[in-house]
């Protein structure tokens, strides 16, 4: 069997097997947001946590709490990271540093998951597995009850209610992400992830050299961080490292991991809105965008353009022998389309194209399917803008889902929309203005401005991957980025949050003649063209300036 | 008493923090822990270590140097691919080079410094000439062509400055003059080509600024699939690639068996008892474990001393 063919049966088994998931998981997760009933171990989260499981919440309410958990989370981790040489399990490293601690505190809170520091010599166990990886379960459970409530939003009928956060938050961690996470972990296991305490174990090699090999409880994190489209490394080499992706079938676990839940979600909303075809038309345009980015990405990086990818013989700096070029394509395809930010190779590497591809997905706002949650809500915001437009063109009031979208509405999608592009855009303005800025650069020319805007890109967006090339372990790097994670991550749920509340309170508008289908294919095709104008509108002149002027001569 | 809201709010926050924590934070890795303690899981879960004559040598998973002290390949063993994990194969250092597909000029070293057999700290190859350089030494240490196209046949990128007035579309028609930006002078001897259109090419000098000219690589006649396979002349992400592709074991054979005393063949029959196909058909690529092959050989073919 070729590649080419090998890489495309790869690429389409994924495709199978997410939508074959779609309505089990989808229908599974509409009853655990929609159920009355609490169980047991439920009910006694809440009475430790303190708060009445039936209490509805307003939207602003509701957003309170989202930042009051998320503060404290930030809080919680960053002590934890500085007092970890004090602790138990800490592999005698140091307190993490306060601006690193805090960048990968505010990282590691937005579902972010920006390193800026190496797994291996700076993270003790504990601090991984009971700081990092909780936030891993709980950022994810947060973005999901983020878009549950905007779902609420459309489903429910002149409501001031969205639902209960910390209902939310715990019925996701539990009930969703818990069963699936601890399965994943043991089939990681089985590929030949590690999941242990010990501390580094100094070999002699066979020929006689030393090395000393790591250890961690690293398959129970690495499933959570796929699954909750995180993407934050055990190890500094993240996914590629062989113990945390051991063979070529836990590749395609770790991919399929990551799209489970986004594309899922879609059904959960075409549920909770009483008509699944709605589901399956977002389903349908994250399906399109995703398909057609993910071949364009191998397309790029098997054709192996460039003068390096020429001289080698193919695209292989930075990919392993197991992946191979094509594998590793579609990893990279699905980590920056989602807000994963996991890798299994290093796109700073890649072929000009191939890496301005994982960009444009970034900046696509991560809506195809994006982030657990943030991918749902973003793409709504989308179909809000959408809806909008078609409605200017004919002159209608636009609806959606038999609610409005009047000036009000509009307004906070819109606003939903500018701030990602403002900060990666003035971020990385700043960035090139300064010497501070330029000081991290490991590539010169296009290439290092590539760098920088990847960099901003994938903080604002709250993605992850980096081209790692640049070195961003300094006070200005850390602290910048770290602004970027949190308002790219909480500026936008208090919009969205904001437009729940909005479209709960109005009634129903029933469907008229003159109501536009949101679930034919013609609505599909029209939300797939406003998502790349309104990106290319953004982004190429910064693309031009970067990978574009790199890649072609 | 009752609290303002607020103070409520946060307070509940923090014991769903701890709360969670607990859940997820502990409970589940301890968990997932002990299903690892399960015979057959717990080799993995452990690290997958191997033994060699009663001793452990190493991780299943994780890729080692096989070079004397020097850093020299071993002839009677098979090489793993270039590594950027701190001096190569260093588990506590994973990672990557990360530099782009367009970083093709070095930066030359100081010869003062050269001359007084120190390293020069601000030099950096370019990752086209580790690319051709790696080649170069596969080739010659497997007795294969070393040759690739953008290398010159001293193994550094094949890379020009050409300076010069630039026309409409970017080149520069008539150049005024050219440099051979990654052959140093009192390095190398003579550029890789004597002259470009019709002038002749000067060796770089170390300290001069040559970014007024135009860089221009040069593809040049080197065989497009060249001897030396791509996974031979690229390091992998993590630096602790454990394998290599069946090609690059295949130009090792003969090189390893005359290493060892035995004929090509019988090293060519265990290359392939411990080639992985794709996994399930079609996941992954065809590979083979270079510690699990240098065991057996080492096991089949003891060599002397």
């Amino acid at each position: 069997m070729s590649t080419t063919v090998a890489g495309i049966l790869f690429a389409g088994s994924l495709v199978l097997a997410v939508a074959v998931a779609y309505r089990p998981l989808g229908d599974y997760m509409y009853r655990v947001y929609s159920g009355e009933k609490d169980s047991r171990v439920e009910r006694g989260l809440y009475r430790l946590i303190g708060v009445k499981s039936g209490a509805e919440q307003t939207w602003a309410t509701y957003a309170r709490s989202v930042l009051a958990f998320s503060v404290v989370s930030i809080l919680f981790l960053y002590l934890l990271q500085r007092v970890q040489d004090k602790l138990f399990l800490s592999l005698g490293f140091a307190p993490v540093k306060p601006d690193q601690a805090w960048n990968t505190a505010v990282s590691f809170v937005t579902n972010t998951n920006w390193q800026s520091y190496s797994g291996e010599t700076t993270m003790g166990y504990l601090v991984q597995m009971s700081g990092l990886a909780v936030q891993n379960f709980v950022s994810a459970a947060v973005g999901m009850a983020v878009a549950i409530a905007l779902v609420r939003g459309f489903a429910r009928r002149r409501s001031d209610h969205l639902g209960n956060f910390w209902v939310d938050l715990t019925r996701g961690s539990i009930r969703i992400l818990l069963p699936i996470a601890f399965v994943g972990a043991v089939l990681l296991i089985a590929g030949g992830l590690v999941q242990n305490f010990a501390d580094p174990h100094s070999v002699t090699t066979l020929v006689g050299g030393q090395q000393q090999i790591p250890g961690g409880p690293v398959a129970s994190q690495e499933v959570i961080k796929e699954l909750g489209t995180n993407g934050g490394g055990f190890y500094n080499a993240n996914a590629a490292h062989p113990f945390e992706n051991a063979a070529t079938w836990t590749n395609w676990l770790e991919i399929f991991l990551i799209l489970v839940i986004p594309f899922a979600l879609c059904r959960t909303f075409g549920r909770m809105v009483g008509q699944n075809r709605q589901g399956y038309a977002i389903a349908g345009v994250m399906a399109t965008i995703a398909i057609i980015s993910i071949t364009l990405v191998n397309v790029f990086q098997l054709i192996h353009h460039g003068t390096v990818p020429v001289a080698a013989g193919g695209a292989m700096e930075g990919v392993e022998a197991r992946f191979g070029v094509s594998n590793s394509a579609t990893f990279a395809g699905a980590t920056t389309l989602t807000s994963t930010g996991a890798v299994d190779s290093f796109h700073d590497s890649y072929t000009s194209l191939g890496g301005m591809m994982t960009m444009f997905n970034m900046q696509l706002g991560e809506v195809a399917p994006g982030g657990v949650g943030s991918g749902l809500y973003g793409m709504l915001v989308l179909a809000v803008i959408t809806v909008f437009v078609a409605g200017l063109m004919v002159g209608r009031t636009p609806e959606y889902l038999g609610k409005k979208i009047g000036p009000r509405e509009i307004k906070f999608a819109a606003s939903y929309f500018l701030i990602t592009p403002i900060l990666v855009l003035c971020g990385t303005a700043a960035a090139i203005a300064t010497t501070s800025g330029r000081d991290g650069l490991l590539n010169g020319g296009a290439h290092g401005l590539s760098e920088i805007l990847y960099a901003f890109t994938s903080a604002s967006n709250n993605n992850g991957s980096a081209f790692a090339g640049l070195t961003v372990n300094t006070v200005w790097y850390d602290t910048a980025l770290g602004l970027c994670m949190a308002f790219g991550r909480f500026v936008p749920i208090i919009f969205v949050l904001a437009l729940a509340g909005s479209l709960a309170k109005q009634g129903g508008t029933p469907a008229s003649e003159g109501t536009l289908p949101t679930h034919r294919p013609q609505f599909v095709g029209m939300v797939v063209g406003v998502t790349v104008v309104l990106v290319a509108l953004t982004f190429l002149p910064a693309l031009a300036l970067g990978p574009l002027a790199e890649g072609i001569h | 008493m009752r609290l303002p809201t607020w103070t409520r709010r946060h307070l509940a926050a923090v014991r769903a923090v701890l709360v969670l924590t607990v859940v997820l934070g502990l409970v589940y890795p301890l968990a997932v822990f002990a299903v690892g303690q399960i015979p057959g899981l717990k080799g993995n879960a452990d690290g997958s270590y191997v033994k060699a004559g009663g001793r452990t040598v190493g991780s299943d998973l994780i890729g080692q140097s096989f070079t004397d002290k020097d850093g020299k390949p071993l002839k009677q063993y098979f090489q793993s691919r270039p590594s950027n994990a701190g001096d190569g194969y260093d588990a506590m250092a994973s990672g990557a080079g990360n530099l782009g597909p367009e970083d093709i000029v070095d930066t030359l070293p100081d010869p003062a410094l050269a001359k007084a057999g120190k390293e020069d700290e601000n030099a950096r190859q370019s990752l086209l000439t580790q690319v051709c350089e790696r080649s170069k030494d596969a080739g010659e240490l497997d007795g294969v062509d070393g040759s690739r196209p953008f290398c010159t046949p001293g193994g550094v990128g094949a890379v020009l400055a050409v300076f010069g007035t630039r026309s409409a579309n970017g080149t520069v028609p008539h150049p005024t003059r050219v440099v051979s930006l990654n052959e140093q002078e009192g390095v190398v001897k003579a550029p890789f080509i004597a002259t470009y259109r019709g002038l002749p090419v000067q060796l770089a000098r170390f300290g001069q600024d040559y970014a007024k000219g135009l860089t221009v690589p040069i593809k040049g006649d080197a065989p497009a699939h060249p001897a030396v396979p791509t996974d031979a002349v690229t390091a992998s992400g993590s630096g602790l690639d454990p394998h290599i592709s069946p090609a690059y074991a295949g130009i090792q054979v003969n090189r390893v068996a005359q290493a060892r005393g035995v004929s090509p063949a019988q090293v060519r029959t265990l290359v392939g008892e411990h080639r992985s196909g794709r996994g399930a058909g079609f996941t992954g690529e065809p590979r083979v474990n270079v510690l699990e092959l240098n065991m057996a050989l080492d096991a089949a073919f003891p060599t002397r001393g």
